[in-house]
């Protein structure tokens, strides 16, 4: 047997965007080596996303549903996963370049004593089919393929590079239910408390506007007004690691080489001087808008747009003009 | 305690990344410096041996000018190290990469080991997990705290949206996220005794390992070329008063770029 292999993760009943851009880069995938595409979904209650999976392009779903599988622990998903890859023997799995993908991808790999290959943002077809991704934090692009006895490919994504796989409405996809002993493996890891941060702003990688601000900021308080344009656009609020290693934002935000890193359509930076690191986070943004009182600021060198002026100023403007400019459109 | 920390040698961040004629990243007038991921897992390791005792021994995989980058961590405050070095190691990949670590990380009998969750050249992120498969030991990955109990170990691993507290038994293996600990700026004495301290030369024959089972032969993953993205071109400063340059960049957002 044999297949392109999507793993599904779902949180809360939901999949995330890079889920269905893997489900739409994994259908040219699969055509191109005139095999399926499966979808596989392990978790707790998650049967009942197989139908959304099939109207995204998969033609197999295989389920793994248990109330044992709620919480992510490596053991567990790897000596599952492990399970249900040796059974059906696909010639790819992708998963997502999360903290579970990040976790889980290494861990097969060894596993299976194959390669992989994360961080994917490119793929190109051809007798040999060539995966591209970035390096020096995308200060350069490597192009790899998998050794002939490398198999399965494995391989993370990441997120806001592919595009996602438009839904087919009625498509359906065979369901295939697995099961596993849970009791047969071992647990090393003990999950003592899981702390969320609620929020209800778009993920910071998935988001199509990035609002950041940086040292310029000054204070804490001040990222409200941050806040508030990202209400507007319904964007997600980054930050330099200045801003971050002052306290006036979380770490998880941080934008950069040892942050995330970023793709959105609009990448707006206030108050941020445009360090290589920072830029290493937010390069391949489509389109940037610098906001900063220093003109040789370096941010202007890479930024679409600049205003040259005193973020504490601009922004309360900016605000208006896009509440009055939204409200138009 | 025994902490051993892999530690990797890689580009100064704020090196400027060229090709050579051949197609191949460039490394004249690079400054090389300590991976800044498997710093913050060195620091974590002095901290770790200032509070309960012991050692903490470097492991590297590099060529003799990584011995720099050991002499750094030195200074910091580890107190020796074990490099491999073995031109068979050129163009190895992840795969062969942890299975040369595993074998001179096990010879130090570590309790607990450090490493980053990626490098920030390869950034490939798989290294250390490799490594705990391999070890067969538990794992907790992407960490920015680690408290250590009786025989056992609390690990706060970052989450898509949040944190979690993970146990497991030592030893163990930890990779680190920024935030796990700010590395120290080396002191003049701290200098002066790096020079001093053990450093253990080692080569694949040494470890037991065969040379032609590792190199670009045997990668998993093979490369074919590497390219530089596009560079940015700087746009344009919309200028005027305060008001009117908004307002013209909220249109231009709109009109022009369509990204609003
Ligand atoms: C190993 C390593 C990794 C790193 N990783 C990252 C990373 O992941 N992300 C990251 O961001 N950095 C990273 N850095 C740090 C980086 O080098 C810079 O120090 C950092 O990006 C600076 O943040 P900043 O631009 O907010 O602050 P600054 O460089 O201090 O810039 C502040 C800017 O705000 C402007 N400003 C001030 N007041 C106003 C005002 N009222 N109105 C308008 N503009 C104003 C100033 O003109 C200035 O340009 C890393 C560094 C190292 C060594
Ligand atoms: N050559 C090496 N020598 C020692 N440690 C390494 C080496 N390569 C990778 N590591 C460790 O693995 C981590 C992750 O690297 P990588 O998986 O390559 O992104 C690094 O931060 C180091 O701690």
């Amino acid at each position: 047997m044999a297949g392109v292999w999507v793993f599904a993760e779902a949180k809360d009943g939901k999949f995330r965007r890079v889920i269905l851009e893997m489900l739409g880069e994994a259908r040219k995938f699969a055509d191109h080596l005139g095999e399926e595409l499966w979808a596989v979904l392990v978790g707790s209650n998650v049967a009942e996303l197989s139908s959304l999976l099939g109207e995204h392009g998969a033609d197999k779903v295989l389920v793994m549903d248990n109330p044992n599988l709620a919480a992510y622990t490596t053991d567990v998903y790897a000596g599952v996963t492990l399970g249900l890859i040796n059974t059906y023997q696909p010639t790819a799995v992708l998963f997502a370049n999360s903290n579970m993908g990040r976790d889980l991808a290494p861990i097969l790999a060894q596993k299976l004593d194959t390669g992989l290959i994360t961080d994917l943002t490119g793929i190109t077809y051809g007798p040999e089919i060539l995966f591209k991704r970035p390096i020096y934090a995308g200060k350069a692009l490597v192009e790899l393929s998998f050794a002939a006895n490398a198999r399965p490919m494995l391989l993370t994504i990441r997120p806001k590079v592919f595009t996602p796989a438009e839904p087919q409405t009625g498509r359906q996809a065979e369901v295939i239910t697995a099961s596993a002993d849970l009791n047969a493996l071992t647990l090393r890891q003990v999950i003592k408390d899981v702390i969320r941060k609620a929020s209800t702003r778009v993920d910071l990688t998935e988001a199509d506007i990035v609002i950041s601000g940086g040292r310029g900021m000054k204070n804490p308080e001040n990222f409200k007004i941050l806040e508030e344009v990202a209400d507007i656009l319904g964007a997600a609020v980054g930050a330099s690691r200045a801003a971050v290693d002052e306290g006036w934002r979380e770490p998880q935000y941080q934008v950069g080489q040892t942050g995330k890193v970023v793709s959105p359509q609009l990448y707006i930076a206030v108050g941020i001087s445009g360090a290589i690191q920072h830029l290493a986070g937010m390069n391949s943004s489509k389109c940037i808008v610098a906001i900063n009182k220093d003109p040789e600021a370096e941010i202007f060198k890479v930024a679409d747009y600049g205003i040259v002026g005193d973020l504490f100023q601009v922004i309360p403007i900016l605000k208006q003009e896009l509440q009055q400019a939204l409200a138009s459109a | 305690m025994r902490i051993v920390v892999c530690m990797k040698q890689t580009f100064d961040t704020e090196a400027k990344i060229a090709l050579t004629a051949d197609g191949l990243i460039d490394s004249t007038g690079v400054t090389l410096v300590v991976d800044p991921y498997s710093e913050f897992a060195v620091e974590k390791g002095i901290q770790f041996k200032e509070k309960f005792g012991g050692e903490v021994v470097i492991v590297c995989i590099g060529d003799t000018q990584a011995e720099t980058a050991i002499r750094q961590c030195m200074a910091m405050g580890a107190d020796r190290a074990v490099i491999v070095t073995d031109p068979a190691m050129d163009g190895s990949d992840q795969s062969a990469t942890a299975r040369v670590l595993a074998k001179a990380v096990i010879s130090q009998e570590p309790d607990i080991i450090l490493g980053g969750f990626k490098s920030v050249d390869s950034g490939s992120a798989q290294v250390m997990l490799r490594l705990a498969e391999i070890l067969n030991l538990p794992h907790v990955n992407v960490v920015t705290n680690i408290e250590i109990g009786e025989g056992k170990a609390i690990a706060t691993r970052e989450l898509d949206d949040g944190v979690e507290l993970v146990e497991v038994s030592l030893p163990a293996i930890f990779t680190a996220q920024q935030g796990l600990a700010e590395p120290r700026y080396p002191s003049v004495k701290g200098i002066m005794q790096a020079k001093k301290k053990e450093l253990k030369r080692l080569t694949l024959a040494d470890l037991d390992i065969d040379p032609t089972s590792v190199g670009p032969a045997n990668a998993k993953v093979k490369i074919h070329g590497l390219t530089l993205p596009a560079p940015r071109k700087g746009g344009r400063i919309i200028g005027g008063e305060i008001p009117e340059a908004t307002a013209d960049l909220v249109k231009a957002l709109r009109d022009e770029a369509k990204v609003i």
